[in-house]
């Protein structure tokens, strides 16, 4: 299907509907299965929690929506249009971004530059400004900071960085690898109001945690992947009083 | 004056030393391989002016331009069929393709044009030109430090300030994290390839301009000296590649006036060493800072 095509269908997903749909994928690091079949949804609005252990395949599957691992099986789709074998760097136009595990900030660049390439398939110069305005907005440090290199950016500030940059193409729907990773307490709880935020100003979040406490406090509804395969599924509040999920992910007895 | 003439005409060789060194870097820092083809690419652009100049007798700027597209070509077609299947392979295995298509290069010209040194007619049309009494600057130093220069300074806005040139930077600094910014990797891996290769077609013309003389193995110490250079400078680093280059051209030059001119390479060798022992990342190299 055309690129404007699916933009098209994924403009057409009401709220509450499914925008993003993973279908039975298999996927395989050479010999090893590394995704076992997994399947799950994210509608419209949503923020929802995709919880596991380290292991479990919760990268794996977010590089496979993202395109940059292609499944063995199984297929993709967003707004109903087939994804799975799209390359990674036409997907980011459809609508879907990423804020990769470990942030992954251009160092040797500043932020004004980084936060740039977020926007690198939006040709608008004036749309550009705009979000560029509103992403200063709502992190107003990384204005402070726009003319240093990302590399000397504290921690906290290049996941503040990473997440402004996804923004910065306006997605449909962010995948959020590990956004609470290696930070300070203080950081953890500003990136969750941040991500409730960003929810809460339209876009649809898939957000993959090892803190499962925080994750499933923020989210609507969540899965569990234990590896390879969905262990368990439900609300999020639900499954914060899961007995089996207490003892696995929240540490109690 | 002589010092001031034979620091002139080793800025002009440097010149054209950095301009070889930026290929190497610039595809150093994006595909992360040595591409030792490279040299071999000045001696390809050399024999496409050759042909059409004294064998069809077309207009030398006209020519010079063909065997900048061509040689454009020819990188980006290099890369193609021989790098890109080793994408995900070891270091080693690309190594060791990049001599084979050098040599590969290097025999097809043997085929084509025979061993024998060709006499290379300059393209450059303006004569040498006398400051005072006793300071005689050829035509081709001149022109080579120019040129040079602008292609320099382009090369640098076109990196840091066109969005190509930043997908680039991107590219080489994390091809996954480029991907989800919706940069093409293929895409921008094969502009590095054509700008390299484009500068390596003008440094060829230049280079056989000032020595008209031309045999297929003409690329191959230019080549390890370019080499030297962008090392020098820091490989990865665009400036870093303009100074190594530079630099290396005039204590090349300076070596053969006051030194030794059988020790002059040794010398620059030599300086490289140096070099490296003090500071392993080069002139202006990066740390590489691998975070856990």
């Amino acid at each position: 299907m055309k690129k404007d095509t699916i933009k098209e269908a994924v403009a057409a997903v009401g709220e509450g509907e499914t925008l993003l749909s993973v279908r039975d994928i298999h996927v395989f690091y050479g010999l090893i299965e590394a995704i076992k079949g997994v399947s799950f949804e994210v509608r419209r609005g949503e923020i929802i929690a995709l919880i596991g252990a380290n292991g479990a395949g919760k990268t794996t599957v977010m590089h496979t929506i993202s395109g940059l691992i292609r499944p063995k099986s199984g297929s993709i789709l967003l707004g109903g249009a087939e994804i799975t074998q799209i390359p990674a760097h036409r997907i980011v136009s459809l609508g879907l971004a990423q804020v990769p595990e470990g942030r992954r900030v251009f160092q040797e660049l500043t932020v004004y530059e980084n936060l740039m390439l977020g926007a690198y398939v939006s040709s608008d110069k004036a749309e550009n400004e705009e979000m560029l305005e509103k992403v200063y907005q709502r992190f107003p440090r990384l204005e402070e900071r726009k003319k240093q290199s990302a590399g000397t950016l504290s921690g906290g500030e290049q996941q503040m960085l990473a997440m402004g940059r996804a923004l910065m193409s306006r997605p449909d729907i962010i995948l959020m690898d590990e956004p609470s990773m290696g930070l300070s307490p203080l950081y953890v709880n500003e990136v969750f109001d941040i991500i409730k935020e960003i929810n809460g100003s339209g876009t649809t979040v898939l957000l993959v945690e090892q803190n499962a406490k925080k994750a499933l406090a923020a989210a609507d509804r969540a899965y569990v992947l234990e590896t390879g395969r969905i262990a368990l599924e439900g609300k999020a509040s639900e499954l914060m009083d899961n007995a089996q999920v207490r003892r696995a992910y929240l540490g109690e007895e | 004056m002589s010092f001031l003439s034979y620091l002139i005409s080793g800025i002009s060789l440097g010149s054209v030393y950095a301009l070889i060194a930026l290929g190497y870097t610039m595809v150093y820092g994006i595909a992360k391989m040595l591409n030792f083809a490279h040299g071999d690419v000045i001696m390809v652009g050399g024999f496409i002016v050759f042909s059409f100049v004294s064998t069809l007798g077309l207009n030398p700027l006209f020519s010079v331009l063909l065997a900048v597209v061509l040689c454009a070509l020819l990188g980006v077609l290099i890369e193609r069929i021989a790098y890109k299947p080793l994408r995900s392979a070891t270091s080693l295995a690309v190594l060791i393709t990049a001599i084979g298509v050098s040599y590969f290069l290097q025999n097809v010209a043997l085929l084509i044009f025979g061993s024998s040194a060709k006499s290379f007619k300059s393209v450059v049309p303006i004569g040498e030109i006398h400051i005072g009494t006793e300071l005689v600057i050829s035509g081709e130093t001149v022109v080579t430090i120019a040129v040079s220069l602008v292609i320099m300074v382009a090369l640098t806005l076109f990196v840091n300030r066109t969005k190509t040139g930043k997908a680039m930077l991107a590219v080489s600094e994390d091809k996954g994290a480029a991907q989800l910014m919706g940069i093409n990797v293929n895409k921008t891996i094969s502009i590095t390839f054509a700008i390299g290769s484009a500068l390596a077609a003008v440094a060829g013309v230049l280079l056989c301009s000032a020595y008209p003389s031309l045999k297929p193995t003409t690329g191959a110490m230019p080549g390890i000296k370019a080499f030297t250079a962008a090392v020098f400078g820091g490989i990865g680093s665009i400036p870093g590649a303009m100074i190594g280059g530079v630099l290396l051209g005039v204590i090349e030059n300076l070596s053969k006036a006051y030194l030794s001119s059988q020790m002059s390479d040794g010398i620059v060798f030599s300086v490289l060493i140096l070099v490296l022992l003090i500071k392993p990342t080069g002139l202006l190299g990066k740390k590489i800072n691998k975070k856990v």
